[in-house]
């Protein structure tokens, strides 16, 4: 077979192998490999809830469009785990190219595929790489015959062995003797796999970087002031803080003592308690956790509301309900961390969709904490947290921190009265003192009982019903601080698709997949509750909107048709959760049925578009 | 003596008036809380009552009103100090528990509290039963005893005290509402002490456990009480004067410069031996002893602030300059980042 047109920058690869074998950082050595060659990448692990044994793939999407949502289709199987290799053979599309090792005891068992069987340990054994690293190394080959197949360039391919093996020279020399030896293999070895899909120099990804969410979290976070961090460890956000960990002493040097304080709690209840207790006595403080560690934190995420301390608590989210798919991702906590606590809790939420906007979200999150004097959640999720994707540097602010309404003891002088709650400003937002705040007048014993404006522990029903309804207030003047919704019109369209975070490039892709199949779409990328008034606005302006979303029950689609409820009927639910980011060609489907069945409901005349 | 070093009255030390049952230990604590701040000369915004929920907890908004404070939920205080510790370590947590929020809910988080050794003054507000619910038994109620509504408690007490110890805390006391002159001691002892300081009162429940079989009542206390010395504070180690017998006084000085001086009762007790501590415990647990007194003593433990390296400047007041990264240490980052170096 010969293919005289080979197709450039636009496929995928799918990387089968086994858990704690290093073949992550293969992956990377390839996925940066193709970045440094200026074209768009993107990367979905999907790895098992174990730490070693288990089987794990990494899907690597190349996309001159710029397409970086998880592909539908891989041709192209690395078949390193003979356990899965059957059923990862199964996925490969009719002239797939499936590479596996020569040595093992596998072979693909299907005449319609190119296979090529890889001499991994003679190649290992030409290199003389010793037992121990062995395992390691063998990722390394099938890097080195995809570079031949794909024609990744020499350059491309030490710069990034450098950037992932950074300041360990002698890693970088085995890896690139063993990916040298292994593209020497395949360039000799005749092949129909050679050429047909190729990688060709581009200039797409200039200026950019590829960093994971969790990464861009802390960055943003230390960026934004934090002073107090607890945490008790969980997948996916365990990361988060350690990236914050590792990048304190190069952002925040402790010169005159550390800048911030870290302390892995011994729960999450613990570890929100620390949070809150820091944030009440003036620094800012967060936490980072998954969904079991929200639940855990539900009554401090009301007290948080109730006594209105700042604090900010980052969700990247997982699957559940329970222990659920702790590898997995998911947006399965909006509702439940919208209304997170007894009584008429409610809460602000952020939901990045970008690298960019993790960094930026990490740090509004503690601005809107310290102004609204409540706790601020981000909901992040483990696409974003834990895979890599490309983004922009982070700019450096040029805003100064926002740290709220606090008064000082000389504001008290100059006051010569002061109640807690008193909402002055009509916007909902009491004015805080400190601890420490040595005027007569400051201190108030902070509580999450109910309380008059003087934060006097009060039964009295009216004490209780206008602290309630100042509490709404002041939820309408986060409506108005909090993101905007990233919007994007087609004038031509009578279609709104909805979503929020990781899905964003899923969505983003079948709107151009509807389009080729006659559908105009508008789409709206909510970005943090409660919703302000452009919500309500895009929803009003088309026939018909699509929620998208990555959860079993439509939470956001839930959201929306409260909050408008003039308009609930036109908003139809594309909610679904496996575990796997979302693809555009599902997407595309599961929202041509939804109109369907709308249609045929007779709330969609004519076509869709 | 109407106003104290810094100028301030015993009134300035007060609270709100209480609203717990007349007669209650917890008043009776609050009254030696408000003496020892005021002979202490604290500067009230220099201290920070901390709580959680129950009788005992609802009581620090009995004394020191002019101190911030924060009442927050049952069992979880000591991540809420943890975190005001971590954000201004130049203030004082004074917190105050119960049996149910200390050795029920909140034991996991006490142990916690004092294993990172936040330097707070912990007291146990300590009478074995939950009043706020009306009589059901806490974690710290004797095995077999009886209560109206309750019924038997068939499961071992939790010794705070041991607890405490064992959790790597290096102040333990235990005391009784009824004896006010050591319960003071022991509070401005507390106070002076570098780290976690927990100090286990017993407080009796007059309305639900202060009956003749209750080991936790004023009748039970008063005749029971056997202190393991005397203790007094001294703020200044020159003023004491007066000479003593050999072996007869122990004074141990505070790494401030105070002294505990524990004048000798009845037996030989070295407070500073941890082993001897809960020997002590034990025998007194296994002979129905009411012991009292400071039990264990050891000031060598680094604070929660200390072991993170913070500095004399509070998290909390930290300018924007070092709360934000330097442009220059960003753009190394971000240079990072891009593969540029």
């Amino acid at each position: 077979m010969q293919f005289p047109q080979p197709i450039v920058n636009e496929f995928a690869i799918t990387a089968a192998t086994v858990n704690g074998s290093g073949s992550q950082t293969a992956n990377m050595v390839l996925m940066r490999a193709i970045f440094q060659m200026g074209v768009p990448v993107s990367g979905k692990n999907l790895f098992p809830s174990n730490i070693q044994g288990e089987p794990t793939w990494y899907t690597l999407r190349v996309s001159q469009a710029g397409y970086i949502a998880r592909p539908a289709v891989t041709p192209i199987l690395v078949a390193f785990n003979p356990r899965t290799a059957n059923d990862d053979l199964a996925q490969l599309p009719t002239d797939g190219i499936c590479l596996y090792p020569a040595d093992g005891l596998w072979q693909p068992q299907r005449s319609d595929i190119i296979p090529l069987a890889i001499p991994v340990r003679h190649i290992l054994d030409q290199v003389g790489v010793n037992q121990r690293l062995r395992p390691y190394a063998t990722n390394m080959v099938y890097v080195g015959v995809l570079a031949a197949l794909l024609g990744i360039e020499e350059t491309a391919l030490l710069t990034a062995l450098q950037q992932q093996f950074r300041g360990r020279p002698s890693a970088i020399e085995l890896n690139l003797a063993v990916i040298r030896a292994a593209q020497a293999w395949a360039a000799a070895e005749p092949s129909p796999a050679h050429g047909k899909y190729r990688v060709h120099r581009m200039h797409a990804t200039r200026g950019m970087m590829l960093i994971d969410g969790n990464t861009a979290a802390a960055i943003g976070a230390l960026t934004g002031g934090v002073g107090v961090v607890a945490w008790y460890p969980i997948t996916p956000s365990s990361s988060l803080i350690e990236a914050l960990e590792s990048y304190l002493p190069r952002l925040r040097p402790a010169t005159d003592g550390a800048t911030c304080a870290i302390v892995q709690a011994e729960d999450e209840i613990a570890a929100l308690g620390i949070v809150i207790g820091a944030g009440w006595a003036g620094a800012r403080a967060m936490t980072a956790t998954s969904g079991p560690g929200i639940s855990l934190m539900t009554e401090f995420a009301g007290l948080g509301f109730f006594a209105e301390i700042p604090a900010v608590i980052w969700d990247v989210q997982r699957v559940g309900p329970s222990t659920g798919l702790p590898t997995r991702t998911a947006q399965g906590d909006l509702l439940s961390v919208y209304y997170l606590g007894h009584g008429d809790t409610r809460h602000v939420i952020l939901l990045p969709g970008t690298m960019e906007e993790c960094f930026s979200d990490a740090q509004m999150a503690f601005d809107l904490a310290e102004q609204l004097q409540t706790p601020v959640f981000v909901l992040s999720d483990l696409d974003l947290g834990m895979n890599i994707w490309m983004s922009h540097p982070f700019p450096y602010p040029e805003q100064p921190l926002q740290r709220g309404k606090v008064l000082s003891a000389e504001d008290l002088t100059r006051l010569k009265t002061y109640a807690r709650f008193a909402d002055v400003d009509g916007d909902g937002i009491g004015y805080r003192t400190l601890p420490g705040n040595p005027h007569p007048l400051a201190a108030t014993l902070s509580r999450g009982t109910g309380h008059n404006e003087r934060n006097v522990y009060s039964e009295h029903p009216d004490d209780w019903q206008r602290n309630m309804a100042r509490l709404w207030r002041k939820h309408e003047t986060a409506r108005r601080l909090v993101p905007r919704p990233v919007i994007e019109i087609n004038p031509q369209a009578r279609i709104g698709l909805i979503g929020f975070g990781s899905t964003a490039p899923a969505i983003s892709e079948a709107r151009d997949l509807l389009a080729a199949a006659g559908v105009q779409t508008s789409s709206m990328r909510i970005r943090a509750l409660p919703f302000g008034a452009e919500v309500t606005e895009f929803i009003a302006r088309h026939q018909y909107c699509v929620v998208v979303e990555q959860n079993h029950d439509g939470q956001l689609r839930q959201l929306l048709q409260l909050h408008c409820p003039a308009h609930a009927t036109r908003l139809g639910s594309v909610a679904w959760c496996d575990g796997l980011p979302l693809t555009a060609p599902f997407v595309r489907d599961q929202v041509l049925n939804c109109l369907e069945q709308m249609r045929e409901s007779s709330l969609l005349v004519g076509t869709g578009t | 003596m109407t106003h104290n070093a810094i100028g301030l009255t015993k009134a300035d030390y007060r609270g709100a008036p209480s609203t717990l049952c007349a007669g209650c230990g917890h008043d009776s604590i609050a009254s030696q809380i408000i003496a020892a701040a005021f002979e202490l000369s604290l500067p009230p915004h220099t201290v920070i009552r901390m709580s959680g929920i129950g009788c005992s907890s609802k009581s620090a908004a009995y004394f020191l009103g002019r101190s911030h404070g924060f009442n927050s939920l049952h069992g979880r205080m000591p991540a809420v100090t943890t975190g005001a510790h971590l954000a201004n370590h130049t203030l004082r947590p004074l917190a105050v528990s119960g049996d149910g929020d200390t050795a029920s809910i909140g034991l996991g988080q006490f142990i916690h509290l004092l294993r990172r050794n936040v330097p707070v003054v912990y007291i146990v507000e300590n009478n074995g039963v939950y009043g706020l619910t009306k009589g059901q038994f806490s974690a710290t109620a004797d095995e077999g005893q009886e209560l109206k509504h309750a019924g038997v408690n068939h499961f071992p007490p939790i010794d705070v005290c041991a607890e405490a110890i064992l959790a790597g805390c290096g102040f333990v006391a235990r005391s009784f509402a009824g004896d006010a002159k050591q319960v003071r001691e022991l509070i401005k002892a507390a106070f002076h002490f570098h780290g976690a300081a927990v100090i286990d009162i017993i407080s009796p429940c007059v309305t639900f456990n202060n009956h003749d079989r209750s080991t936790k009542s004023y009748t039970y206390g008063k005749t029971h009480e056997s202190p393991l010395h005397d203790i007094s504070f001294v703020p200044h180690y020159e003023e004491i004067a007066v000479d003593y017998e050999p072996g007869e006084v122990r004074d141990v000085q505070l790494h401030d410069g105070p002294v505990i001086r524990l004048r000798k009762l009845n037996r030989d007790y070295d407070p500073t031996d941890r082993s001897a501590a809960l020997l002590l415990l034990e025998q007194a647990r296994s002979t129905n002893e009411f012991v009292t007194g400071l039990i264990y003593l050891n000031e060598h433990r680094p604070t929660l602030a200390e072991t993170l390296g913070i500095g004399n400047t509070p998290i909390a007041a930290l300018s924007e300059n070092r709360l934000r990264p330097s442009r220059e240490a960003f753009a190394a980052v971000m240079a990072e980042l891009l593969g540029e170096r």
